[in-house]
């Protein structure tokens, strides 16, 4: 049997020298993405934000009465709610946020869920509530400020890590592409508006764990790279380990796309807007590890040469050892 | 790189058993689960709320409530002990600000009152609930020591932790999980519950009752405005039959609903109407017979929770130790109240400050979905391993499988929650296992190609390759251990599956595979092969 080969033997792409234009198209995305978030922000969930979301499913009917819900739930006295369309026709949610003086009665949030559930049950006697979330404001945004951190805390410890492994270079190189990645995500989501929650906080992560490990790949053989051929220009260089890993790169990035498509079309609905962070997310993370990443260390001088130990240095260091002055 | 020691293999090949048989009991139904003789492992993963269906609510002590109800405690501590020690007469009594503060109206009698306070404000372990202070001559301030607060919120919460338990339990058949968060807060999640709302009723209730007398001396008017008498105090009283929807009673001399031993609904014989028995304790019958001796004729309210929910005439002395409560009630709302009267009121009322609720319907089809887009999802990801990979890819794909299954057993074993962010972790893990495979093969496939024999392209691919594959799980170590620490919920359920599943993935893609590869190379000696 014949074996696939994705990328052919001996493939020599010159990735490198398309940087620069790269590098623009991407601080072009990412301030779009930044200017999205400054003015669209994100749709929060009630994780974040506080208030209701309950899920409804409209048994024997065909479709939802999207309509005379807004006015049946309006007419609560809490405000507009917010009605969406989840799976099927006839499932909608119905999205509510913290009534008026819920910062001083943590419980207000919960009663109006109560009263919202009571008037849509006692309007449509055959619905059918699949879901609530009903969230204060105090614990929504105890829940933000713990997410954010947890997230920041886990980035920078592994960044840590890489600078500990590698040189300090490449410690910011991750550090940029992780960056790029997430506002890049971010963006997607201020654009398209799905809705940001927890379960899509997991899906950051997932990004950042795999766009870390795409730039740990090349990085490793650029490190290899650099003691082998200390006489190589660095452009040249990169070029030749983005190339040697970039069958990896599209065998990995593939294999886990599968089953992110099958998610995104048969999984589950309410992962959905958490599927196609994820597909998404690969996507970028391959790119970023090849152009942002990787010539990262370009732009901060790294040479082929530069963590060659300085045989002097190293001798000067030796003797002091031996002078036991260390 | 052939050196494969007998004994390893062994002890690799029992540990996947191992892991194969304790991940099935997981795919059981319950009833087979319960047929198998008990000395078989047999956990399961318990799958979250939000792939399961349940209720999840979050309580909140009012902390302020808590403390006014502690402050009106020590007066009324206060007082009696006043009074027992030679009847110290005490004047200008304010509770402002969390303190206590009052005269000694013979300020010769100072250091008596001293003494006597001393028993009232000592906390439980030798140390201080409240700090005396004495200013101009005979007043005498309380303040709350900081220590006395935070053991009395941390009492009350561990005893409302109880009494919810208590509650929940005399609903039946559910399997509550009832954990205190922080320091004054209470996680209840209840899987498969489909009407979390008259959970949230039964649990939400303080449930604390108080008999007070009626005072019947109160100007209407002044009670109509909210303002009461000195000694009294006005209460809400929503069925008033007066149409006022509020009523004065006398604040001290009442019993309280603690001295119950029991609580049923019950039937009004005349009326027919839903009604809660009540039985008091030895104590609280003696009190309630000597009040209902007393004020034989009179007026007493029936509190719960601050509300007046009737208030009848004493038509004689009740002697007997029980009572009934009447109000307007429904046979439902009566069988409320006699479950949370029969498992004591809650020390501090709790407000829920977050529910997520996911109906069986909405878990079930996320199950359903979620597992027919696992097994597409994983055939494709094994359909390329093995038309790329070959031979190796089929060593991958079993790694793979492997992989998953002990990653189940660990969970089951160690009886985690899978929830929807544990999903993502999982895909995750298999990313990075399905990546080592790709790395290693792939480093393979580049050694053949320098011309390097079979087994030393083998070995190079492995061991160049490992470097990477370490990196990149370390890193997500690092990751998911400060997520642990650091995250909340859903963050955790990810970072747990992400933690168990490196390990597992490292040691299926890496190690197994080689003992597999090794195998083939040592019974063949191929001088060629397909990758």
């Amino acid at each position: 049997m014949k074996l696939l080969k994705l990328v052919p033997d001996d493939t020599n792409i010159g990735f490198i020298k398309w940087r620069n234009i790269a590098f623009g198209i991407s601080i072009v995305l990412l301030l779009a993405s930044i200017l999205l978030l400054a003015t669209r922000g994100l749709n929060y969930g009630v994780d974040f934000i506080g208030g209701q979301m309950i899920r409804t499913t409209f048994v024997d009917e065909k479709a939802a009465p999207v309509q005379e819900l807004r006015e049946q739930v309006g007419s609560l006295g809490f405000g507009e709610p917010t009605i969406q369309r989840f799976g099927a026709e006839n499932q909608v949610s119905i999205r509510m946020k913290l009534p008026d003086g819920a910062d001083k009665k943590p419980e207000l949030a919960n009663i109006m869920t109560q009263k919202i559930i009571a008037k849509v049950k006692e309007e449509h006697p055959k619905v059918r509530i699949d879901g609530v979330d009903s969230v204060s404001g105090k614990v929504s945004s105890e829940l933000f400020s713990k997410g954010l951190f947890a997230l920041i805390a886990a980035a920078l410890g592994v960044a840590m890590y890489i600078w500990i492994r590698f040189e300090w270079q490449f410690g910011i190189g991750a550090i940029w592409a992780l960056i790029h990645d997430t506002t890049l995500t971010l963006g997607l989501f201020s654009l398209t508006q799905m809705e940001f929650d927890l379960n899509t906080i997991a899906a950051m992560l997932t990004i950042i764990g795999y766009s870390l490990n795409d730039t740990i790949v090349i990085y490793d053989r650029i490190r290899e790279n650099m003691m082998k051929y200390r006489k190589m220009a660095m452009p040249a260089l990169l070029d030749l380990s983005v190339n040697e890993t970039l069958s990896r790169t599209v065998m990995t990035s593939l294999t886990i796309l599968t089953p992110l498509v099958v998610l995104v079309l048969f999984g589950p609905d309410v992962i959905f807007g958490f599927s196609v962070a994820m597909a998404f997310g690969i996507f970028v993370g391959s790119y970023s590890s090849v152009y942002q990443a990787a010539p990262f260390l370009i732009w901060f001088g790294v040479k082929s040469d530069s963590f060659v130990p300085d045989e002097k240095v190293a001798d000067a260091k030796v003797e002091r050892i031996i002078e036991g002055k260390v | 790189m052939l050196d494969f020691p007998r004994w390893r293999v062994w002890m690799l090949n029992a540990l996947i058993l191992a892991s194969l048989l304790l991940a099935i009991p997981s795919f059981l139904p319950k009833a087979t689960l319960e047929a198998i003789p008990s000395f078989v492992p047999k956990e399961t993963i318990n799958l979250g709320l939000d792939l399961a269906g349940g209720s999840h609510i979050l309580l909140e002590a009012d902390k302020a409530q808590l403390e006014r109800d502690r402050l009106e405690n020590l007066e009324d501590n206060v007082r009696n002990a006043m009074r027992r020690a030679d009847r110290i007469a005490i004047g200008d009594a304010t509770r402002s600000g969390g303190k206590l503060s009052f005269t000694v109206t013979d300020s010769s009698k100072i250091d008596a009152a001293r003494k006597a306070l001393e028993p009232v404000i000592a906390g439980a372990s030798g140390g201080r609930d409240w700090n005396m202070e004495f200013t101009d001559g005979n007043r005498i301030t309380l303040a709350p020591a900081g220590s006395g607060q935070v053991t009395a919120l941390s009492q009350a919460m561990d005893s409302a932790k109880d009494v919810i338990d208590r509650r929940i339990n005399a609903l039946g058949t559910l399997e509550p999980t009832i954990i205190r968060q922080g320091e004054d807060r209470i996680v209840v999640q209840v899987p498969g519950l489909q009407n979390p709302e008259a959970l949230k009723e039964l649990i939400g209730k303080t449930a604390k009752l108080e008999f007070k007398l009626v005072d019947d001396e109160a100007d209407p008017d002044e009670t109509a405005k909210g303002k009461a008498r000195v000694g009294s105090q006005i209460l809400p009283y929503p069925d008033n039959p007066t149409g006022i929807p509020q009523i004065a009673v006398r604040r001290l001399g009442g019993i309280s609903g603690d001295k119950l031993t029991g609580s049923q609904q019950s039937f009004d014989p005349k009326t027919n109407e839903p009604v809660v028995n009540i039985q008091f304790d030895t104590e609280g019958g003696q009190r309630f017979a000597r009040m209902t001796q007393q004020y034989t004729g009179k007026m007493f309210a029936i509190i719960l929770d601050g509300k007046v929910i009737s208030a009848p005439q004493i038509k004689e002395p009740i002697l007997g130790g029980s009572s009934q409560i009447s109000g307007s009630f429904t046979v439902e709302s009566a069988g409320q109240l006699a479950i949370a009267l029969n498992s004591g009121a809650l020390p501090v009322d709790l407000k829920v400050v977050e529910e997520r609720s996911v109906g069986p319907d909405l878990g079930a089809d996320s199950i359903r979905r979620g597992l027919i887009a696992a097994i597409v999802g994983t055939a494709g990801v094994l359909m390329w391993m093995l038309l790329t990979y070959g031979r190796f890819g089929v060593y991958a794909s079993f790694a793979l499988v492997i992989n998953v299954a002990m990653i189940l057993a660990v969970m089951a074993l160690a009886n985690a929650t899978l929830t929807l962010p544990g999903i993502a972790g999982f895909v995750l893990t298999i990313g990075a296992a399905v990546d080592a495979n790709v790395l290693i093969n792939e480093r393979i496939r580049e050694e053949r190609r320098k011309g390097r024999r079979v087994i030393q392209a083998v070995e190079n691919g492995y061991k160049e390759a490992s470097r990477a594959i370490f990196d990149a799980n370390i890193t997500n170590v690092i990751a998911a251990v400060l997520l642990f620490i650091f995250g909340s919920g859903p963050i955790r359920g990810f970072a747990v599956v992400l933690m168990i599943g490196i390990v597992t993935s490292v040691f299926t893609a890496v190690t197994l595979t080689r003992m597999w590869v090794v195998g083939w190379l040592k019974k063949n000696r191929p001088q060629d092969m397909h990758i």
